[in-house]
Parts: C-alpha cells; sequence; structure tokens
C-alpha cells in the first residue's frame, strides 16, 4: 500500500524535480552530468521576446478567461442547482460540453466560427487576443460550472429558506448564508480555469497571432529549432505560478473542502 | 404571537393534490400537532404557512393579516428545520442574532436579546462556538433560539427531534413544552411519531393523503377515533369487521356476538374497534361455564407472547379465526407464569371502551 504511494508520488513529481534541476545546469545541451550551476537561463529566457511576451499573453488570458467564465458560470450554476426547468439537463450538457471535445477539434472548429464571422462583419476575430480569450473562456467555463455546482448542491437549500424565513430577502439570503458557504468552491473553480487556460495548447493552435502567441505555444516553437535549459527554465516557472496559485487558494479558501 | 387560520388551504403539484382543503383555526399560545404518515401533506402544509411553498388555493392568516401571498421574509414566521440548518459559518451568536439583524433592531438591543434568548435555551456560555462544535441537542436548541429571538407570530417546527437519540428527545420534548408555555408560543409541530404529538400537543391534527382526518385533544384523538384511519395510525387497534344484527348487537364475520353500546346499536355500523390494553385475557373457569353468554368474551388460544418491559405483548386467537392483541402491565411481580402459547383463555373487554365505525 505505502509501496505504491511512494511509486505514484515518485511518478507524479520526479518529472517536475528533473525539469527544475535541468534549469540550473550550466552546460548549453542538456546532458548529464551538470557542468556547474547557474541562473543565467532564467535571464535569458526573460530576455527572450518571445518568452516574455508569451508568458504576460498566457498571464492575461488566463485572467480574463477566469473572470468571464467566473461572471458567466457562477449564475448558470445557481440556477442550475436551484432551479427546476425544463431542459435543465440539457444547458448542464452544453456548459460541461468544453470538457469532452477534444481540443484540437474545438480549436479548429472555434477557428472557423471566427473566420465566418470575420467573414460576414468585416471586423477580425481570429487571431486576436479577444478570440483567444473567447476560446480560453470556454475552456474555464465547465470547471467553474462543475466546481460550483457540486458546491451549491453540497450547500444544504434549507440553509436559504431559513435565511428567508428569518426575514432575509433573496439577494440578502443569497449574499449573507449561500455565498459563504460556495466560495470555496468558487475560488477553487476560478483556480483551475485559470490553470487550464495557462497551460492550453491544443485549443489555442490554430487562434493566436502575431503578437498574441502564449506561453505553451512559444515553447513549443522553440522546442521544433533547439532543445537548450532556457525551456527548463520556462517550465519551471510555469510550474511555480500554478503551484503559487494552488498553495495561495488551498492557504486562504481551504479548496480541499471543495471536492 | 396571534391566532393563525387556515382557510381551504390547498396544493397541488400538477395533478397531484398535496394538501386538500385544509381549514383550521389555531388559538393564540395554542401548541398544535400535525400528525401522519409522511406524504400525508403535513409538512407541505407547514412550508405554506411558512411561505416556503405557495398555496394553491385558500388563505393563511397571521392574526388578521392575510398572509397567503407574501414572501417568507414579509411573514414573521420562527421556522426549525428537521436537520436545523444552522449557518455552519456564523457563531451560535451571529445565527441568533440574524433574524433581528434582518429587522434591522439596533445592535446593542440586538446583543441583549441574544443573550436573554441564549440564556433561555441554557446556551449563554457557549454563544462565541460555531455549530459544529456542538452536540445534536445543543445545535437544536440554537435552532429554536434562533427562530423565536424575534418574537414570529407563529413557531413552526417540522420534526425537530427526530435527528435525537431517545433519551435526549423525551428531555427536549419536555423543555420544549415548557418554554412554549412560559412564552405563550403559538406553535405548530410536524411529526410522524404518535408519542410524540400526544404528549406534547394541546390538540392534535391527524392528517392523511392531504386531508384533515381528525382534529382533537390527545385524549380525544386516542380515545374516540373518528375514522378508522385515526385509529389505526395512534395506537395499537384490534379492528373487528362485521355487521349489525338483529338483537344481539354486532355480528362479527366470524360469527362473533359483540355488546358495542349499552343503549342498543346504531344502524351502518361495519367496524368495532378494541385498544389491546383493554382486553383483559383469564384462564378458562374449570366449571365449564359458557365463557361467550358473558359480554364480550371470547373464547381464545395464545398464539404468542411477547415480552415488553412494562407490558407484555399476548397475539390470541379465537376458533373462527379472527386474531386480537392484549396488552397486560408487567406489574404484579407475584403473579403466577404468564400465559404461553397453546394456553386456553378467555378475552373479555369493557362495553364501553368499544369504538365503533
Amino acid at each position: 500500500m505505502i509501496g505504491t504511494c511512494v511509486i505514484a508520488f515518485i511518478m507524479v513529481l520526479a518529472p517536475l524535480f528533473a525539469v527544475a534541476w535541468v534549469s540550473f545546469f550550466d552546460n548549453k545541451i542538456i546532458s548529464f552530468p551538470p557542468r556547474g550551476y547557474t541562473l543565467n537561463w532564467y535571464v535569458a529566457a526573460w530576455e527572450m521576446e518571445r518568452f516574455r511576451d508569451g508568458f504576460l499573453t498566457s498571464l492575461k488570458l488566463g485572467i480574463v478567461a477566469t473572470l468571464v467564465s467566473l461572471l458567466v458560470g457562477v449564475p448558470a450554476s445557481v440556477v442550475l442547482a436551484r432551479g427546476a426547468f425544463r431542459g435543465r439537463e440539457l444547458v448542464q450538457s452544453i456548459l460541461l460540453a468544453p470538457l469532452i471535445v477534444p481540443g484540437i477539434v474545438a480549436g479548429a472548429a472555434l477557428y472557423m466560427f471566427l473566420i465566418e464571422i470575420e467573414i460576414a462583419t468585416g471586423v477580425q476575430v481570429a487571431m486576436t487576443f479577444g478570440g483567444l480569450a473567447l476560446a480560453h473562456s470556454l475552456i474555464a467555463l465547465p470547471w467553474i460550472v462543475r466546481l460550483v455546482t457540486a458546491s451549491l448542491i453540497g450547500a444544504d437549500r434549507q440553509l436559504e429558506e431559513a435565511a428567508l424565513v428569518m426575514g432575509a430577502r433573496p439577494l440578502t439570503a443569497f449574499w449573507r448564508v449561500t455565498w459563504p458557504v460556495i466560495r470555496p468552491g468558487v475560488v477553487a473553480g476560478g483556480l483551475f480555469s485559470f490553470i487550464i487556460s495557462f497551460v492550453d495548447l491544443e485549443k489555442s493552435l490554430f487562434l493566436v497571432g502575431p503578437g498574441s502567441t502564449t506561453l505553451p505555444i512559444a515553447i513549443v516553437n522553440y522546442l521544433e529549432w533547439s532543445i537548450d535549459p532556457t525551456i527548463a527554465a520556462v517550465a519551471t516557472v510555469q510550474i511555480v505560478v500554478i503551484a503559487a496559485g494552488l498553495i495561495v487558494g488551498d492557504r486562504y479558501f481551504k479548496l480541499t473542502r471543495a471536492f | 404571537m396571534s391566532q393563525i387560520t387556515l382557510n381551504n388551504l390547498t396544493k397541488q403539484h400538477g395533478d397531484v393534490t398535496a394538501v386538500d382543503r385544509v381549514s383550521l383555526e389555531i388559538k393564540q399560545g395554542e401548541f398544535i400537532a400535525f400528525l401522519g404518515p409522511s406524504g400525508c401533506g403535513k409538512t407541505t402544509t407547514l412550508r405554506m404557512i411558512a411561505g416556503l411553498t405557495m398555496a394553491s388555493e385558500g388563505n393563511i392568516y397571521f392574526g388578521d393579516r392575510d398572509v397567503t401571498y407574501l414572501p417568507p421574509y414579509l411573514r414573521n414566521a420562527g421556522l426549525v428545520f428537521q436537520g436545523y440548518a444552522l449557518f455552519p459559518h456564523m457563531s451560535v451568536a451571529q445565527n441568533v442574532a440574524f433574524g433581528l439583524e434582518m429587522r434591522k433592531i439596533d445592535r446593542t438591543e440586538g446583543q441583549r436579546r441574544v443573550m436573554e434568548v441564549l440564556a433561555l435555551v441554557k446556551l449563554d456560555h457557549l454563544a462565541d462556538r460555531l455549530p459544529r462544535q456542538l452536540s445534536g441537542g445543543q445545535q437544536q436548541r440554537v435552532a429554536l433560539a434562533r427562530a423565536i429571538v424575534y418574537e414570529p407570530d407563529v413557531l413552526l417546527l417540522d420534526e425537530p427531534l427526530s435527528a435525537l437519540d431517545a433519551k435526549l428527545r423525551h428531555e427536549v420534548r419536555s423543555e420544549l413544552k415548557r418554554l412554549q408555555s412560559k412564552l405563550g408560543l403559538t406553535t405548530i409541530f410536524v411529526t410522524h411519531d404518535q408519542d410524540e404529538a400526544l404528549s406534547i400537543a394541546d390538540r392534535i391534527v391527524v392528517m392523511s393523503a392531504g386531508k384533515i382526518e381528525q382534529v382533537g385533544t390527545p385524549r380525544d384523538i386516542y380515545q374516540r377515533p373518528e375514522t378508522r384511519f385515526v385509529a389505526e395510525f395512534v395506537g395499537l387497534t384490534n379492528f373487528i369487521v362485521g355487521r349489525v344484527g338483529a338483537a344481539d348487537c354486532f355480528h362479527a364475520t366470524g360469527g362473533e356476538k359483540l355488546v358495542i353500546s349499552a343503549d342498543g346499536c346504531g344502524s351502518g355500523i361495519t367496524a368495532v374497534a378494541i385498544r389491546p390494553e383493554q382486553i383483559n385475557l383469564r384462564e378458562r373457569e374449570a366449571s365449564g361455564r359458557d365463557a361467550n353468554s358473558l359480554a364480550n368474551s371470547l373464547q381464545v388460544t395464545v398464539e404468542e407472547v411477547t415480552y415488553r418491559g412494562a407490558l407484555t405483548e399476548f397475539v390470541v386467537k379465537t376458533n373462527s379465526g379472527l386474531q386480537l392483541i392484549a396488552h397486560r402491565q408487567n406489574d404484579d411481580m407475584s403473579r403466577s407464569a404468564p400465559p404461553q402459547p397453546g394456553d386456553l383463555m378467555v378475552a373479555s373487554w369493557p362495553v364501553a371502551a368499544t369504538i365503533v365505525f
């Protein structure tokens, strides 16, 4: 039992540590053993425009996509979890559908859709930050809906009813009673949305344009031509950003309770 | 606190009528129990009074105020849920203060009232705890304090004791009753437990299939059930089906002749009921005197004997196959060994104890 756990942990963590380790190697070509250790690859990565811009684009994209999908997803989840109406299941399936469709397919479909809009309106949307943000909102939305509906279903309906009977208007009841109970779910949903958007490769492939390349795509592009510890440094930064998000989130919102 | 009036209150879910023309007047300060099996409409009625479920037809009055179409937050009712529904992120004091806050009661005045009501339920020392740090019984008292602190027109209790264990339930029950009469709370208590209803309520409303079967004091409900449903649901009852015969009053389908009333039988009686504790079992007399010559005495064979602590339950059967349940108090320590399965006995009961339908 413990042995299995150890093996699983090693399988999960070893590649992460390997990447982080390599990023400090003082070798031009990744090879063992390292000649020495250096921080130069981090400096180099930041000095390369494609990585810096990619990082900033991905960061912006993750934040925008998370905000948009929170704005759409939280109210939608409230209705899905609390309302009883015709077609509820259908709406839920549609909101969760982006989870099922392979990213590359969805990306291609979205690309064609945006091109059609361009043809119809004459406004460029494909290969813009806006189009990319739309795509990433779609990636993020199912996570918000999933986690927020789950926490709403976990939050006893009777809490709201008790508040209503005690004299709270529906909005007050939601804000004072439901919101504090589902907040971990919302934060967890938001965090996952951000991470999923931040690391997305497939869906973005068709949609990035000049000046709006995301970090994962910048990494892939770079890897096609060269392999040196710069890439490890970039990847390590990516891992650190995600890990920091998870740790901070858990510290303040007890994410573990959202599952 | 006010008088509560329900007038032809009806709730329909599609084709199903969950509550069917319920009319009832509840006096100020009265303790009413809605008693019935699950699905009888008692909780739906309670929710309609609270405003959580909208009535399809009929009216609800708190005093002279027609609240039928008011949302719950404008009704001024207090409600204790079965699962208490305490706000998990608020302390005991914050939970209790919630209703006062919603009524914009001044903070210091609010605090005073919170501590007052917490003292009343003996929880003033736990005001800063979170609900999950309390025992079930304590949570129940917080829920109660929270519902009465803002002086509601009516206190509604939805099976509030069902989550407690048997001993605690008994304690909380008497505590609730004491508090209710001390504060003069108009109270509606929903339960499926007949013991609870009988012991706590001023009047019981027995419901079945959305309709009121009978309204009466616990004594009325137990001793003079008006319908077969009430007799069956409240307490254990022996039913004897038959018809009114010419001279001998009531003829059971098995042929037993029963006297059901001192001044003759009315017509149209199709069944009689006798409570198990009214049936007396004695040994057949050796003299061979015909037991059937006495009023309401039947020769029976003991089928089953169950020891139940304070009493012993006997299942007995006549030759014609009529089965009766009889209870005997286990009070007499000197009494010889109780009847055993297979023993031949005489079962008899007073004419006045017969309930007719």
